[in-house]
C-alpha cells in the first residue's frame, strides 16, 4: 500500500507566556511508494515522531491530508487504520505472556474476521517464527532481554498483517552489537513480508544502511528526501550535509572570487560560471588526495591507523570544526614529522553552500 | 471509492461514539461531585436560616431568601463553641509539635547516626505499625485514668503523640541526602544537632509540612480518645462538642444552630486543605488512610 | 564507641519512652487483661486466670449485634465503594477540562470532621415531628412512603450508615486510584488502540491488570478500616449505638471500657483481641488471594 502525505501540518498549542504556537510538521508533501522502507530521519524535535503519530492515528494533523493507497484516512481513529506500530519502549503488556502479547490484536477481530483460538496460535507462532522467538512463547516480558522484547513487540505488530508498519526508533534501547542485528533482522523482514515500512530515527547511519527512502527533517520541515546514496552524495543544504555521514563532513568558510573557490588563502578548485560571494565548503572525509603538490594545506596533528584506513587528522585556520578529519587508503604513508599536509580535492566530495542560505550551489 | 464512503462512517461513528461516552462520563462525574458537595451545602444553607422559618418548612427550601447570622450567635453564646474551639487548638498545636520534634530525632537517629542494636530497633519499629490502636486504647485508658490525667490536656495528649509511619516517611526522605553533606559538615566541625537543624530539616522541609498537615488534620478530627478521656465539658475537644450539643445543646431540635457550629467546626480544616492542597492530596496518597 | 552508641540511643529516647508507654506495654497488657477474670477496675484485683472473658463476650447478645453490622457494613461498603471509586477515577483519568476541580471536590470528605458531617446526614434523612426530611420527600416524590432513616427500621437504619460510610472513605480511595491510572504508561493504551481493541476490553485487559496491586492495597485498607467502623455510627445514631442496634465492634469494646455500661477493661480486651484475630484473618485470606490474582 502506498502512503501519501498532502500539506500535512500539526500544530501545537504553544505553553508559556508568548502562546505561539509550535509547528510540529510543517507542511509536508511526500509519498511513500508500496512496499518500500523509509527512514524518518532528524535530530530530536524535528517532528518526526508526531509524523509517526499522524500516521498511526494518535495524533490528529491540523492541516493536510493523509491517504493510504487511494483512501483519504486523515480522521480516521487509530483502531480502524490497520497499521502495526513498534513503540520506542515497546510497549509489551507486562501482565501477559509473550504468545499473548502476539495474539492480542487478533483477540480485537469482530464479525467474519474473527479466529478460532487454534488459529490465532498458529499465526502468532507464525509470527514468532519471523522474528526467531517462537521458543519463549510462555515468558513473561519482564523475563526476555531488551533485543528479545524488541523482537516480541515487531511480531505482535506483525501478526495481524498490517497494510503500514510503523517503528518508533526501534533500535535505541538496545546495545551497539544487537542494534547492527536487529536492524539487519528489519530490514530482512521487511523484504519477506512486504509490507510498507516507515521507521523513525535520528541514527543517520541506521536510516542510511536499512532505508529504501529516507526522508531528512530539521524544525518540522522536509529537508531532502531520497535514497541514502542519493542524500549523501547530492546533499541539498549544509544540514543535510553534516547530519549523514560518519565521521562527519568537514566544513570551512570559503569564498568564491573569480571563479575560484578559496579555503583561507588556498584557491582548492575552479568554479567557472558561479558569481563571487562567501560560502560555506563541506568536504567528505573520504574527498581528500593526499599529494605532494595539493591545493589545499593543512596543520597536521596526528595519524590514525585503523586498518583498511587511514585518518588523517589536521587543522586549519578556516575550519569551523575543531579538527578536519579525513579517511584515505592506508596504502598511503603519511611522514608524520612534518608540520603540514597538502591535499588534492576530489570535486564529487566538495559541496559549496551559500552562507547566508546555506543552500548548496551547484558548479 | 466505497471503501472512502466506509470510511467517513467511521470517522462519523466515531465521533458520535466520543461525545456520547464523553456526555456519560461528565454526567456520572457532576452527580458525584453533587452527592459529595450536597451536605455541605445544606448544612450552610440551614444553619443561615432563622430557626422559626426552618421549623415552619414542611418541605425543606432549597435557598432562603433571608439569611440570619443568629444561629452562628447562637453557636458561640448558648454553647461554649469557642472554648471546644480554644481546646482543639491547643490539643492540635500540642500534640503535632511534640510529635514533629519526637519523629524528627527518631528520623535522624535511624538515618543518619551509627550504633548498635539500631536495625533490630527500626524492624521493631515497623513492625508497631500493624498494631491497630483498638488493641492498646483500653490499657491507656487504664493507665491514663490511674496517673489521674483524665479530663487534663496532658492526658489528652501523650498517647496521641506517636506515629510510627510518620518516623517511617521522615526517615526515608532523610535517608536520601547524600552523605557527602554530613561529611563536610563533619569537617567543618559541625555538630550532629546542628547539622540535623541547619541542613537536614530545611531540605526535607516538604516532608515536613506534609506531616504537619496530616497530623493537625487528625488531631482535628480525633473523638474516640478524647471522648474516653473527657467527661468534663472544659476539656472537650469538636468532635466531642458537636456530639454533646446534638445530645444536650440548644434544646434537641433546634437544628439551623447545630448547623452553625458544624460549619464553624468544618471552616478551618477545609481552608487549610484549599490552601495545601497538592501538599495534603501528596501525603495522604503516599499511605494516610483516615481512622 | 560507646559515645556514638549512646548519642543514637539519646536522640531516639523521646520515641523509644512514648511508644514504650503507650504501644508496646499495653500491647502486652491487653492480651493480660483478657484473661484475668473479674478485675476490678475500682481495686484493681482480680479472681482468676482463664478464658471467661472470650466467652462472656462471644455470648453477649450486645457483642453479636456489634459482630453482625460490623460484617454486614463490611461486606456491602467495601466492594461498593472500591467499585464505585474505580469507576470514577476511570472518568476522571479519561477527562482533560475541570479534573482538578472534580479532584478537588471529591477529596473534601476527607477534610471533614467526621462527627460533623454525619449531623448533616441525619438531618438529611430523619423523621422529626416538623419534617419527613429532605430525603423521604424525595422518596414520597416518587410515590414511596416514608421510612425513619435514623430511629425506624434496621434496614434504614443499616442503609444510612453503609451510604455514610462509603460517603466517607472514597475520597482516599478515589485520590489513591487516579494516581494509579495515571502512572500507567500511556503507550499501553496507544498500543492496544492501534490494534483495534475495544474500550472495555482495555479496560478489563490492560488498565485493570496494571492497577490491581493499588486493588488490592485498597481492598486489604478497605476490609481493616470498615471492620474499625465506630465513629460514622456515633455520628448518626449517637453514643447510645446499642440500643438503636447500630453498635459496632469497636463501638462495644469502648462501651464496655466507659460510659453507662462500662468499667470492664477485660471484656473490653477481649472483645479488642478476637476484632484484632478477625482483622488479622481476613488480611492474611486476602493476601493469599491477592498473590494468585496480582501480576506483579
Amino acid at each position: 500500500m502506498k502512503v501519501v502525505l498532502q500539506n500535512l501540518t500539526k500544530k501545537f498549542p504553544g505553553r508559556g507566556k508568548e502562546k505561539k504556537d509550535v509547528i510540529a510538521v510543517n507542511n509536508f508533501n511526500f509519498e511513500i511508494p508500496d512496499g518500500t522502507l523509509v527512514g524518518l530521519l532528524g535530530p530530536s524535535g524535528c517532528g518526526k515522531s508526531t509524523t509517526l503519530n499522524l500516521l498511526s492515528g494518535l495524533q490528529t494533523p491540523t492541516e493536510g491530508k493523509i491517504f493510504f493507497g487511494e483512501d483519504d484516512v486523515t480522521h480516521l481513529p487509530a483502531e480502524n487504520r490497520g497499521i502495526g506500530l513498534v513503540f520506542q519502549n515497546y510497549a509489551l503488556y507486562p501482565h501477559l505472556t509473550v504468545e499473548q502479547n502476539i495474539m492480542f490484536p487478533l483477540q480485537n477481530l469482530k464479525g467474519d474476521k474473527k479466529l478460532t483460538k487454534a488459529a490465532m496460535q498458529e499465526k502468532a507462532l507464525e509470527a514468532a517464527k519471523m522474528v526467531q522467538i517462537d521458543g519463549l512463547m510462555d515468558r513473561k516480558p519482564a523475563e526476555l532481554s531488551g533485543g528479545q522484547q524488541q523482537r516480541v513487540a515487531i511480531a505482535r505488530a506483525l501478526v495481524k498483517m498490517p497494510n503500514l508498519l510503523l517503528l518508533d526508533e526501534p533500535l535505541s534501547n538496545l546495545d551497539a552489537r544487537l542494534r547492527l542485528q536487529t536492524r539487519e533482522e528489519i530490514r530482512r523482514i521487511q523484504r519477506e513480508t512486504g509490507i510498507t515500512t516507515v521507521f523513525v530515527t535520528h541514527d543517520q547511519e541506521e536510516a542510511m544502511s536499512i532505508s529504501d527512502m529516507i526522508v531528512v527533517m530539521k524544525d518540522g520541515v522536509i529537508n531532502q528526501i531520497g535514497k541514502p546514496q542519493e542524500v549523501y552524495d547530492e546533499p541539498i543544504n549544509l544540514f543535510v550535509a553534516k547530519f549523514l555521514g560518519t565521521p562527519s563532513i568537514n566544513v570551512f568558510t570559503g569564498k568564491i572570487a573569480g571563479g575560484k573557490l578559496y579555503i583561507g588563502e588556498d584557491a582548492v578548485m575552479d568554479v567557472p560560471n558561479v558569481s563571487d560571494r562567501d560560502v560555506y565548503v563541506g568536504i567528505r572525509p573520504e574527498g581528500f588526495v593526499l599529494s605532494e603538490s595539493g591545493a589545499f594545506t593543512c596543520d597536521l596533528v596526528g595519524v590514525e591507523v585503523m586498518g583498511r584506513d587511514i585518518s588523517v587528522i589536521s587543522k586549519n585556520a578556516a575550519s569551523e570544526g575543531e579538527s578536519i578529519r579525513s579517511i584515505i587508503s592506508s596504502e598511503n604513508v603519511v611522514d608524520t614529522s612534518k608540520k603540514t599536509v597538502r591535499f588534492d580535492i576530489k570535486p564529487n566530495k566538495l559541496f559549496v553552500f551559500d552562507k547566508e542560505t546555506e543552500e548548496r550551489i551547484e558548479f | 471509492m466505497s471503501n472512502q464512503k466506509d470510511f467517513e462512517t467511521i470517522e462519523r461513528n466515531a465521533k458520535r461514539r466520543k461525545t456520547i461516552r464523553n456526555i456519560i462520563v461528565y454526567a456520572f462525574l457532576v452527580i458525584w461531585a453533587v452527592l459529595v458537595l450536597f451536605p455541605f451545602y445544606w448544612m450552610v444553607l440551614t444553619s443561615i436560616k432563622s430557626y422559626s422559618a426552618y421549623n415552619s418548612e414542611y418541605i425543606p427550601q432549597f435557598f432562603t431568601l433571608a439569611p440570619t447570622f443568629q444561629n452562628y450567635i447562637d453557636a458561640f453564646t448558648a454553647v461554649p463553641l469557642a472554648d471546644y474551639f480554644l481546646n482543639t487548638i491547643i490539643f492540635t498545636a500540642a500534640t503535632t509539635a511534640i510529635m514533629l520534634i519526637v519523629t524528627v530525632l527518631a528520623a535522624f537517629a535511624f538515618s543518619r547516626l551509627q550504633f548498635k542494636g539500631r536495625d533490630l530497633v527500626f524492624t521493631l519499629f515497623l513492625a508497631l505499625m500493624m498494631i491497630p490502636s483498638e488493641l492498646v486504647v483500653i490499657t491507656n485508658y487504664v493507665t491514663i485514668t490511674n496517673w489521674e490525667m483524665r479530663n487534663s490536656f496532658m492526658g489528652l495528649i501523650l498517647p496521641s503523640v506517636t506515629s510510627v509511619f510518620y518516623i517511617y516517611l521522615l526517615k526515608e526522605n532523610f535517608a536520601q541526602i547524600p552523605d557527602e553533606l554530613y561529611y563536610a559538615a563533619k569537617v567543618d566541625g559541625t555538630s550532629d544537632f546542628k547539622y540535623l537543624t541547619k541542613v537536614m530539616i530545611p531540605i526535607c522541609k516538604p516532608t515536613i509540612v506534609t506531616i504537619t498537615i496530616l497530623k493537625v488534620i487528625e488531631c482535628w478530627n480525633s473523638y474516640v480518645w478524647p471522648r474516653l478521656i473527657t467527661d468534663n465539658e472544659n476539656y472537650y475537644l469538636v468532635s466531642n462538642g458537636i456530639q454533646y450539643i446534638r445530645e444536650n445543646g440548644f434544646g434537641r431540635e433546634n437544628i439551623p444552630a447545630m448547623m452553625a457550629a458544624v460549619v464553624v467546626i468544618s471552616v478551618p480544616l477545609i481552608v487549610l486543605f484549599l490552601i495545601f492542597r497538592n501538599k495534603i492530596m501528596e501525603g495522604v496518597s503516599r499511605g494516610g488512610t483516615k481512622g | 564507641m560507646e559515645k556514638r552508641n549512646l548519642k543514637g540511643w539519646l536522640y531516639l529516647l523521646p520515641a523509644i519512652v512514648f511508644l514504650g508507654f503507650f504501644m508496646v506495654y499495653p500491647l502486652i497488657d491487653v492480651f493480660i487483661y483478657s484473661f484475668e477474670e473479674g478485675y476490678n477496675s475500682a481495686s484493681q484485683t482480680f479472681f482468676g486466670v482463664g478464658t471467661y472473658n472470650y466467652s462472656y463476650v462471644l455470648r453477649d447478645p450486645y457483642f453479636l449485634q456489634a459482630l453482625k453490622n460490623t460484617f454486614i457494613l463490611v461486606i456491602i461498603t467495601v466492594p461498593l465503594s472500591t467499585g464505585l471509586a474505580l469507576l470514577i477515577s476511570a472518568g476522571l483519568s479519561s477527562i482533560k477540562k475541570v479534573r482538578n476541580l472534580f479532584q478537588t471536590v471529591y477529596f473534601l470528605p476527607y477534610v471533614t470532621n467526621t462527627l460533623a458531617v454525619g449531623l448533616v446526614f441525619m438531618i438529611l434523612f430523619k423523621q422529626t415531628d416538623y419534617t419527613e426530611g429532605l430525603v423521604n420527600l424525595i422518596i414520597n416524590f416518587f410515590g414511596g412512603s416514608s421510612v425513619d432513616f435514623i430511629g425506624g427500621p434496621y434496614w434504614a437504619k443499616m442503609f444510612v450508615l453503609c451510604l455514610y460510610t462509603i460517603w466517607v472513605v472514597m475520597p482516599f480511595k478515589i485520590l489513591v486510584l487516579t494516581s494509579a491510572l495515571a502512572s500507567v504508561n500511556q503507550d499501553y493504551y496507544n498500543a492496544a488502540r492501534i490494534d483495534g481493541t475495544s474500550r472495555m476490553r482495555i479496560f478489563t485487559k490492560i488498565t485493570l491488570p496494571m492497577i490491581s496491586p493499588t486493588l488490592f492495597y485498597l481492598i486489604i485498607t478497605g476490609f481493616i478500616g470498615a471492620f474499625k467502623a465506630y465513629s460514622d455510627a456515633v455520628a448518626l445514631f449517637g453514643t447510645e449505638l446499642n440500643a438503636a442496634e447500630m453498635n459496632t465492634i469497636v463501638g462495644y469494646i469502648y462501651d464496655m471500657l466507659y460510659g453507662e455500661g462500662g468499667g470492664y477493661p477485660s471484656y473490653a480486651s477481649a472483645a479488642a483481641i478476637i476484632l484484632f484475630a478477625i482483622v488479622l484473618t481476613i488480611t492474611v485470606i486476602n493476601l493469599l488471594i491477592s498473590r494468585k490474582h496480582v501480576h506483579y
